[in-house]
């Protein structure tokens, strides 16, 4: 007795749980959640005389023979329609119900080393331990646990916590069964949430389309299973569809047809939403070669080593954070970001000074020297850190995801969205709207004139190339947070990258931002017919076509200016 | 009579003498490997030969780059993919070779077609079974693909850095469509495993003898017909088109066929340097197409020289043999080298070493003598160029300007 | 105004870049053998007129014609110049990496295609043209130099050198005086003139003393179309001419 003990008979093995095909145990993952909480009110006030009688029918396992039998006290003790009962079911179904030999009590058992915890079935009390040999384990089968399973769905359908109840109907949409029909009446006249009842109304269709009731229920049923058009629908109806005949059948193609084009117009809308997704990436990796390549025309080939280091500086961040401030982890990304941008940037300057400038007006020995520079930066974060990926973790609010109708959205890839279109619009004020920006914009224009004008071009250049190598690191910032981060984490950035830069115009930051969106939306459209490789392949084929077709970009400037 | 202005009094002896130690390392390194006994001091062990064979057609890839590069001014960031469409039409040939002898022993499909359930060889496999198609494919299919590409590229006027980033993509997508199982080529791991050529074992001593010599006079041919191209008037048309490709224009060329040719024939060239390659090293795979192969083939010709004809050879031989000793004795820190070797080159020693040489030499000579108007035509003229290259003479519309200032983009 | 007999001929032809109007509605026409001098402010359009003429920029509407029959519009650079236009840049243009003699030799009439070209072998025809260049052109000694080796003017020449030895019908020489001594402008001025007798020529320059040499008819555009024309004391005399260079 030196272990703590909790209450918690049902939530017991989630880890054994989360290892078996996950995406199948979720929805019971969250019943049971939920029920945790539903099961500590109800303890509260459940009521002796209901107690009682409850007990005498868990006692009853002690007496089973077969399953069969076993079957007959589950469905008496799911007729009590008590959410108590969730607790000796729960364990059943997970073979963690037992008889004491000693005293033929039913008791819940959680087995630790070498022996064997017991709990009161009911309030989860403990109430000692047990060796494995005095006690029996009451044995299930999948048709005892499948019966468990969905008696617990009809249970939880009256459950105080709308969630809970949402959950039990979606559970019950998925598993139709005769049986369901008449909680789900029941379940139906008293829900007060009209969107919960739409769903137990959704549920009892699905479960008429399975029973032998007459086809005009059934054809009701087809238009609101219809009418409710998700993937489960179709799945369902889909089998419908199969083993029924005449109208229904006739009415449950027509129902598949009509959710397969309402479904299709979700899927552009997640193409677009994944597009966009990848459209911000390219924009946040691109955006900083925007300003090298278009603005200082230096073709930086160790641009995606930049965003690789800020990528890495989000990792040391992160570690420093691990071991020393745990508290503050959800804030790493935001600590990370100044400092991503002062290392990438810090860098770049070092490469401009170095050697950039003394190559400037010969493009191609800067992308040369360059890629010499990529080469030494990666093989030097390889030694430091080593040639694996490292974890860099998502703080909280970057987990997850939430669905706007059909839609998957992750935050992680909204935040990126938001922080890439945020990034965009502080680079634009730079660049247009404070002096830094008007010097950057005169030197480009006239570097005589600009000289002579007072304005230190040598260090305008300096620092934006620093600028631009900076606004890559904190890219790596966020690219960290989806993409692996090694030392190769740059390589696979930095041909797309060009490909924007140069698709959306060079010197034009909206071209950028119209070029990563334009190619992120076309790359993932073609995807689906094609595949991500081929996709691929075609954009960057329908690119090299582009540029050859308008070898300026999309957002050119024209004239005699432009080729002087 | 190209032969015939070779062998006149003024042929450019650096030349000459490149050739003759390129056929005499033909006859000689196997006389050594082959004929002397392995004790002797003169042996040659077969692992050297291997090595130099495979360095051998790193030089003639990296003097094909040279034409384009040094001679023409188009920075090819690609050429590893003419390499390895060379590469893949020979290693096509040596797949269809191996027969019934492969693991699942099936006389048509090579292995990995097995392995993949392909029921029947794809279209574009057959043929390949006969020597003499698979070396037309290696010239065609390099050659065709640089054709139509050029043809697009330099149609529409796509220069400098563009030019560099669009065939950069090239080999990149090239990359990923040769990665693909379903592409026929065996996927990521690409053609291996060959028995034999031309009935000969590939492992055996003497077929690695053999292949040695083929690269070495291969190479040497190649030496020969740059040289003939480049002192040819269309040679002196394609340093033109580098140095100020309106004022060609104007003047009535098409730069676009020029510079055409020259990208087809150099395509070529790398396509012959990846078909000899494959035997030698036993293997090709879409890893051939990495771009940042194609960029290290830059640094061997810049290292030598770039437009000069010895120079990327030299520049081949060298950087590879470092690499050698860099990856077996220091592996961490080749790349701090190669890295290293990139910005080095291009910030002090931008004519490569023979670009070093010439102008030491030539400086020399200047003090010595006012024969210096007649060398300036012969031997000048290499050693002018990549200085010049980016002399004031330019056009609107280039790149490469003289001031050593940033110049937006457009 | 009829075509015929016209070298060049252009009518309302505008073009603009990004809103901004570099020729506006010029109209120009060349007799065959005339000389013509254009002068104007910078920015007057002079180049750009230049780069419409030999295929570089395409006009946005109007009709260039050459020859009174060619539409000039519908042709590029290299046919343009094989048709009989030779051009000299304002920056002088030569190939620095080749010497004088190949310089010529490259722009020698001929073929253009490049299987010739890679099997060229020099005749003594065309070896006789290059002397005969080399003498016009005063680079005779210099013939095995680099052309980065000369001076500013010595590239002028070579470059109008060049020219000759396209041997084209219509000569567009872009500022051949800018930075040359007192000296090599007379000079250049007599090259010219002996040129014109048998080709027609337009020269922009901004030297009016040159113009003045020269002794032809002039041309001042102002803002992309053309403002004045006639003798250089006509033009001279125009107030609006005046008006233009002196800003009032």
């Amino acid at each position: 007795m030196t272990r703590p003990q909790r209450p918690d008979g049902f939530l017991r093995r989630p880890d054994v749980q989360f290892k078996t095909s996950r995406d199948l145990q979720k929805p019971m993952t969250l019943i049971r959640a939920g029920l945790t909480l539903l099961f500590l009110l109800t303890t509260l006030s459940s009521s002796g005389a209901a107690d009682a009688d409850l007990r005498g029918i868990i006692a009853k396992f002690a007496t089973v023979t077969d399953f069969s039998e076993t079957g007959a006290v589950v469905r008496e003790l799911t007729a009590t329609g008590d959410p108590a009962v969730e607790r000796p079911l729960a364990a059943l179904a997970d073979g963690n119900l037992y008889v004491r030999t000693a005293d033929s009590m039913v008791l819940v058992g959680k087995e630790g080393d070498g022996s064997v915890q017991l709990f009161d079935p009911l309030s989860g009390e403990a109430v000692g331990q047990a060796s494995e040999e005095d006690i029996t384990k009451i044995t299930v089968n999948n048709t005892l646990r499948r019966t468990i399973r969905d008696a617990l769905g009809t249970l939880t359908l009256g459950s105080k916590d709308p969630t809970v109840r949402v959950a039990a109907a979606d559970t019950m949409f998925k598993t139709p069964d005769t049986a369901n029909i008449e909680p789900l009446d029941a379940a139906i006249a008293s829900e007060s949430v009209a969107s919960v009842k739409a769903l137990l109304e959704q549920a009892r269709a699905a479960s008429i389309l399975v029973s032998d009731k007459p086809d005009a229920d059934k054809l009701a049923a087809i238009a609101l299973i219809g009418a409710r058009g998700d993937r489960n629908a179709v799945s369902l109806l889909t089998s419908v569809e199969a083993s029924a005949s005449g109208a229904v059948k006739g009415a449950a193609t027509a129902a598949i047809a009509s959710i397969n084009s309402t479904l299709a117009i979700w899927d552009a809308g997640q193409n677009i939403w994944y597009g966009i997704s990848l459209g911000s990436v390219l924009l946040l990796a691109a955006i900083g070669l925007a300003i090298t390549f278009g603005v200082m025309g230096v073709i930086n080939m160790a641009h995606g080593e930049m965003v690789m280091l800020g990528a890495y500086t989000t990792f040391v961040v992160q570690q420093v954070i691990r071991t020393s401030f745990p508290g503050l982890f959800d804030w790493s990304l935001v600590i990370a970001l100044p400092l991503a941008f002062l290392v990438s940037a810090l860098i770049g300057l070092v490469i401009e000074r170095g050697v950039i400038r003394f190559l400037y007006g010969r493009p191609l020995e800067t992308l040369l020297a360059t890629w010499g520079v990529s080469l030494i930066l990666q093989q030097a974060v390889r030694s430091i850190f080593g040639p694996t990926n490292q974890e860099v973790g998502n703080p909280s609010w970057m987990s997850g995801s939430f669905a706007i109708g059909q839609l998957a959205i992750t935050w992680n890839r909204l935040w990126i969205l938001v922080f890439a279109l945020a990034v965009f619009g502080v680079l634009l004020y730079v660049m247009k709207r404070t002096p830094w920006g008007l010097q950057m914009r005169a030197v480009t224009a006239n570097r005589r004139m600009a000289a002579s004008m007072g304005i230190r071009t040598p260090w305008v250049d300096a620092l934006t190339f620093a600028l631009g190598s900076g606004i890559a690191g904190i890219a790596g910032v966020a690219l960290s947070q989806i993409d692996n981060v090694s030392p190769n984490l740059g390589r696979g950035y930095i041909i797309d990258s060009f490909m924007v830069v140069v698709f959306g115009g060079v010197g034009n930051l909206w071209g950028t931002l119209v070029g990563a969106f334009s190619l992120g939306i076309v790359n993932k459209f073609l995807e689906p017919y094609a595949g991500a490789v081929l996709g691929k392949i075609v954009v960057l084929v329908l690119i090299i076509l582009f540029i050859q077709k308008r070898p300026r970009g999309l957002f050119a400037l024209k004239g005699r200016a432009v080729e002087a | 009579m190209i032969t015939g202005r070779f062998f006149a009094a003024g042929a450019d002896r650096r030349i000459a003498i490149t050739i003759f130690i390129l056929l005499a390392a033909a006859i000689i390194v196997p006389l050594l490997n082959l004929g002397v006994s392995p004790a002797s001091a003169f042996y040659v062990p077969a692992y050297i030969v291997a090595l130099t064979g495979k360095y051998l057609c790193y030089a003639l890839l990296a003097l094909a780059l040279d034409l384009v590069w040094g001679y023409c001014g188009i920075l090819s960031l690609g050429h590893g993919a003419f390499f390895a469409l060379g590469g893949y039409a020979m290693g096509m040939y040596l797949m269809r070779q191996i027969g019934s002898r492969g693991v699942y022993g099936n006389p048509i499909l090579p292995d990995f077609m097995v392995f993949l359930n392909y029921k029947e060889l794809p279209w574009f496999w057959h043929g390949f079974d006969h020597f003499w198609f698979a070396a037309i494919m290696v010239l065609a299919v390099p050659g065709l693909l640089a054709f139509v590409f050029g043809w697009f590229a330099f149609r529409s006027r796509v220069t400098g850095v563009y030019l560099s980033i669009i065939t950069q993509a090239m080999t990149y997508a090239l990359l990923l469509a040769f990665f693909r199982n379903d592409m026929g080529f065996g996927g990521n791991n690409g053609l291996t495993d060959f028995k034999d050529i031309l009935g000969f074992n590939v492992q055996a001593d003497a077929t690695r003898s053999a292949l040695f010599a083929a690269s070495a006079v291969m190479l040497a041919l190649a030496v020969f017909f740059t040289w003939a191209i480049v002192g040819s008037k269309y040679g002196k048309l394609l340093m033109a088109v580098r140095d100020a490709e309106s004022r060609t224009r104007f003047l009535g060329w098409r730069a676009e066929n020029v510079k055409l040719f020259a990208f087809t024939v150099s395509a070529v060239m790398a396509g012959i340097a990846g078909a000899l390659y494959v035997p030698q090293v036993g293997i090709i795979n879409p890893g051939e197409f990495e771009p940042s192969n194609s960029i290290e083939v830059v640094i061997w010709a810049a290292v030598g020289g770039r437009g000069t004809i010895v120079g990327p050879i030299i520049g081949a031989l060298l950087v590879n043999a470092g690499k050698s000793w860099f990856t077996g004795v220091l592996p961490e820190l080749w790349l701090f080298a190669l890295g290293g070797l990139f910005v080095a080159v291009t910030l002090l020693l931008p004519r490569g070493i023979i670009g070093m040489w010439d102008s030491w030499r030539g400086n020399a000579k200047a003090l010595r003598a006012a024969s210096v108007a007649e060398e300036a035509a012969k031997v000048a003229v290499p050693s002018a160029i990549s200085k010049r290259a980016r002399s004031p003479a330019r056009n609107p519309g280039e790149w490469s300007l003289s001031d050593p200032e940033p110049q937006a983009a457009e | 105004m009829s075509k015929s007999n016209t070298i060049l001929y252009l009518d309302g032809v505008s073009v603009s870049f990004d809103g901004f109007r570099a020729i506006n509605n010029l109209s120009l026409v060349l007799d065959k053998g005339e000389m013509r001098a254009i002068i104007g402010p910078n920015g007057a359009g002079k180049t750009t007129m230049m780069d419409i003429v030999t295929g570089k920029t395409r006009p946005d509407e109007g009709e260039v014609f050459f020859d009174g029959q060619v539409d000039l519009t519908r042709h590029d650079e290299a046919e343009i110049a094989m048709m009989g236009i030779g051009r000299k840049f304002q920056k002088p243009t030569v190939f620095e990496s080749h010497t004088i003699e190949d310089n010529l030799m490259l722009a020698l009439k001929g073929p253009r295609s490049i299987f010739p070209a890679l099997f060229h072998r020099r005749s003594a025809a065309e070896a006789r043209q290059i002397e005969d260049i080399l003498g016009i052109i005063r680079l005779g000694d210099k013939r095995h130099e680099l052309a980065a080796n000369l001076s500013h003017g010595q590239k002028q020449w070579l470059e109008i050198g060049m020219l000759l030895a396209q041997d084209p019908k219509l000569l567009l020489v872009d500022e051949p005086v800018a930075g040359m001594t007192d000296a090599e402008t007379e000079e250049t001025a007599r090259l010219l003139k002996d040129i014109a007798r048998d080709h027609s020529v337009i020269v922009v320059e901004h030297d009016m003393h040159f113009v003045r040499e020269l002794g032809v008819k002039v041309t001042c555009l102002h803002e992309g179309s053309v403002l004045s024309e006639g003798t250089l004391d006509f033009v001279s005399a125009d107030e609006r001419v005046v008006e233009v260079y002196l800003g009032r």
